[in-house]
Formats: structure tokens, sequence, C-alpha cells
């Protein structure tokens, strides 16, 4: 038996992590070539989940496609609003009251908390620990019940329009938000308590799939995976739009590119997230929320435009063609998360299966959003 | 200004166009149109200024080719040609072409710059640059999927996004 195991100890295997996996979260498969339990190259497969948003984007009115941003990444889907939105009124030359901006950019970031939420429960849950979910996910809840009454939806949000967003706030909302924040700022020291100090966690994450700046660069990786790597890039710093130059907060970054840095990218943009809303309910001027010369009908005129925004989980472009008709010409979306799995193949090399699964978490995919 | 650099170093490799664009109305700081054998050289222009790589993607200009008014000569070319060396001349610029687009962007400073060349939409082949960003290897892949675009060199051009026995492209127009 034992010359057995000697003589195949050359020999490698191949084993596929999903489609079906609960670490995939989504249908995400890797095709993992094995050395006993350490990778010898990891392969991600895509595209079940493809759906041609850009092909879909090429045969409807501007307008019309405003529902599909909210079903690529369905766990930032206003950022991806805004991106699509910020990209049309760039190009067709659309002036947003300040009103509205400022509701963009509080729903924006109530949605980017809610995003790190899911991922801080979800991420928890792939290493084995499953209170931190319930913790997560009835902070989370509040935030979808906000979320619900201002944009009609708890998910798939399709809230902002050309020229503003599709209705104000009620009365009920500052109030609410406002006590969400208050509560936020209690419960994160305990989740810092509860989780980042856990010894367990530590191990766990600390080391462990290390991403280089390098790397980051090469890949083209943004978002909290290149500000884990020391990398201080945050679209809403480096290329400001909307009401974010107005904004007093902080761009997170940690320089060790390991799990753990993630990890703590992500936590620490909650707090700067809170940072972001506060002052928006404090400026949140009195005025209209839609301009009042929005076209009913958009033509843009012709030429390529390019809008980038802060997702979630980073740079999300548009890159808009347009001939001048009511459609768009050609309707590039550049998701974040495709770059940053795209640097999992390189970065997996050598790690032990478990550690690949702490890394592949930490990089948060939303795989409906890698696959369009 | 790092877009003055690029600049310059981009004018070594003669563009057929180069244009400095205003971000706020654009969304990016410059366009260089390259000749498609230029493509790794732009590439590791924007590598060495420690640009990283945003995405690679394709346009198809068919319509514009077909919307274009016909030259005054082109029904010719249906029947025999003249030798004249003229002819090919007159033909190139109705000839539909298709567009690779390459964004770069920069984390120190905001300068984006997109890097573009134009192929035959007949035999749309360039090289892959993915030896330079090792990450444009799955935009090329898509790139591919999408319009059926050969980047030559690139190590597995087979269907990524799209199912594996996937024998057309979305993405193209008409």
């Amino acid at each position: 038996m034992r010359q057995l195991i000697e003589s195949q100890s050359d020999e490698t295997f191949i084993l596929n992590l999903g489609p079906q996996h609960p670490s995939t979260h989504g249908v995400l498969r890797v095709k993992l070539q094995l050395d006993g339990e350490y990778i010898v190259e990891a392969e991600p497969v895509l595209g079940y989940c493809h759906r041609m948003h850009e092909k879909m984007g090429e045969n409807r009115t501007f307008a019309q496609f405003m529902p599909n941003c909210g079903r690529m990444d369905y766990l930032s889907a206003l950022a991806y609003n805004h991106g699509y939105v910020c990209a049309v009124e760039k190009a067709a030359g659309i002036e947003v009251p300040e009103r509205a901006e400022w509701l963009r950019v509080i729903t924006v970031e109530l949605n980017r908390i809610s995003s790190h939420l899911l991922w801080f429960g979800a991420y928890l849950l792939d290493l084995g620990g499953f209170t931190p979910l319930l913790y997560a996910f009835d902070d989370r809840e509040r935030l979808l019940d906000i979320l619900d009454t201002v944009t009609g939806s708890r998910l798939t949000y399709c809230y902002f329009r050309f020229g503003g967003v599709y209705n104000d706030i009620d009365e009920n909302f500052v109030p609410a938000v406002r006590e969400f924040v208050a509560r936020m700022r209690t419960r994160l020291p305990m989740y810092h308590k509860l989780v980042t100090k856990n010894i367990i966690l530590m191990k766990r994450l600390e080391g462990i799939g290390p991403v280089s700046a390098e790397m980051v660069r090469k890949y083209g990786a943004t978002g909290p995976v290149a500000r884990g790597s020391g990398v201080s890039y945050d679209v809403r710093k480096n290329e400001p739009y909307s009401v974010y130059p107005e904004v007093d907060f902080d761009v997170p970054v940690y320089s060790e590119g390991d799990s753990m840095a993630r990890y703590k990218v992500r936590m620490d943009e909650i707090e700067q997230s809170l940072r972001i809303i506060e002052q928006g309910l404090n400026r949140l001027p009195e005025g209209p929320v839609m301009a009042p010369k929005a076209p009913k009908i958009l033509k843009p005129p012709k030429g390529d435009f390019y809008q980038a925004v802060e997702a979630a989980r980073g740079s999300f472009g548009v890159r808009l063609v347009s001939d001048g008709t009511n459609t768009p010409y050609r309707l590039k979306l550049r998701s974040p998360s495709y770059s940053n799995l795209s640097l999992f193949g390189e970065a997996a090399q050598g790690m032990l299966i478990a550690d690949a699964i702490a890394l592949l978490g930490s990089l948060d995919l939303v795989i409906p959003e890698i696959d369009r | 200004m790092i877009r003055d650099k690029i600049k310059k170093e981009m004018a070594a490799l003669s563009p057929v166009a180069m244009l400095e664009t205003e971000h706020a109305a654009k969304g990016y700081d410059l366009d260089v149109r390259v000749s498609p054998d230029q493509v790794v050289a732009a590439a590791e222009i924007m590598d060495r200024a420690g640009f990283f790589i945003e995405a690679v993607t394709g346009v198809d200009w068919l319509l514009e080719a077909k919307a274009a008014p016909p030259k005054p000569k082109a029904p010719s070319e249906a029947g025999e040609q003249p030798e004249g060396g003229g002819a090919a001349e007159e033909a190139a610029p109705t000839a539909p072409e298709m567009e690779v687009v390459y964004d770069f962007n920069i984390a120190s400073e905001l300068c984006r710059v997109v890097v573009r060349t134009r192929i035959p939409r007949d035999n749309p082949e360039l090289p892959t640059i993915q030896q330079v960003y090792p990450g444009a290897n799955w935009h090329e892949r898509e790139t591919h999927d999408f319009f059926g675009i050969k980047f030559v060199g690139h190590p597995n051009l087979t269907p990524f996004l799209l199912p594996e026995d996937a024998d057309f492209h979305p993405l193209l127009k008409g």
C-alpha cells in the first residue's frame, strides 16, 4: 500500500469545485488540478449565468435597459444603476438636481453596506462559522426595508432615472436611516469582537492568498481587492463623480495583500459608508428629484463615452457608443469581479484547497456580474 | 503630467490618430488610435508607465460602413477590377471594419487612456497583449466570443462566456 502511494505521489488529479458549490456563491466552476491537497493549477470556468446583457443593450432604448442594471451585480444594484445613468447623462448632457444626486449617493452607500454585510456573513459561512451570518442578515434586513420603501424593491433596484431618481423619499426615510446608522455603529464593534479578533479567523486569513500590488495592476483588479494590496484606488476619490467630491471620507488601504487585509478593507468601508450617509442626510437639500427638462426620448449625440463608478466590488465601467439614435450602438459593461477573479488562477497556485476557499471568498464574487 | 509622457511615447509609434479629450465630457483623457501591429508596443508603453488594464472590447462598425455614402466608383468593384493601384485606396473607406478598444487607467492620478485599433471585418486578426498584461487574457477571450476577433498568439481562444459549442458571435451587427 505504502509503495502504491509513493508511486502515485507525482501524479495529479482534476477536481471540479462547483458549478454548484456553497463557496462559489452562484454557479462558478473552478477546475482544480490537485497534487494531494495542493493546487497545481486552478482554472475558473465561466458562463453558467451568461445572459448577454451587452446585446440586450443594443436592441432596446436607453431607458428600457435600466432594469438590466439591477440584474448584473444583484448585491450592489444601485451602483450599477448609477454607472449607467451617469454614462447616459454624460453622453446626452443632462443636468441632475442636487437633491437627486444626494439621494443617489445615500442609497448607493446603503446598498454598499448591505452588500458588504452579506459578504461578511457568507464569507464566514464559507470558513465554517455559522453565527455571524445571522447577525449580518439581521442588520441587512433593516437596510432592505429602508431601501424597499424608497426604491420599491428589495434587491434588483431600478431607482435611478436619466436626470434624477424615480421618486422622492417619504417622511420616514431620514429618521429610519439615522436610526440604522446609530445602530450599525454599535454593531460594528461587536462584529470585531466576535469575529475579527477571533484567533481561528486570524489563523485562517492572515498570510493566506497573498496578492501583490503588481498582480493587481497586471490583472486590472479594483475595489477592496486592490485596496487590500496597498493600491489606493477608489473611483469615488480618483475619478470623482456625482457629489462625492463634496463628501469627507477616507479610503481604507491595507498593504498586506492577504485575505485578512481584504476582510479589513470591507469592514472599514462600512464605517466610511456610514460617514457618507450621515453627511448626505445633513446636507440633503430641498428641491426636485428629477431634472425638469429631462427628455422623454433620448438621442445622445454620436460619440463614445466612458463612465466608471465604485461599486461594492470595484470599478464598474460603462462604455457607451452612440450613433445618435435612441438605442445604444454598443454598450460595454466592465464588471469588477471579472478582473478580480482573473487573478485567482495565478494566486491560487501552490495553495491548500481549504486556503483557496478563503482566497476565493475574500475576492467577494458575484457570478451573474462576471458572466453578465 | 503623465498624459504628456504617454503622448510623447505614443507619438514615437506614429499612431493613426491621437486626441487629447476632456475627462468631464468623454470619461477619458487620451484617445490613441494605432495600427493593429502596434498594439503590443502600445500596451508595453502603458505597462512601463504603471497603468493597469481595465478592459478590452470590440465594436463592429458594419452599420457605419453601410450608412456611409457610396464612393462614386464603388459599383465597379462588383465587375472586373481595373489593374490600377487607385482602386484599393478608394474601396478602403467603405470596407467594413471592426474596432478593438483597450482601456487603461492609473491609480496614482486622474488619467484614463483609450487605445484603439481598426481591423478589416472579413479578416479580424491582431496580436494578443496577454504576455504584457496577463489580465488581458480573459478580456481577449471574451472579445473573441462576442465578435470572433482572433488574437494571434493567445493560448486559449475557446468559448468562455458562451456555451462551449457556440459557433456564433452575438455582437456582430447585421
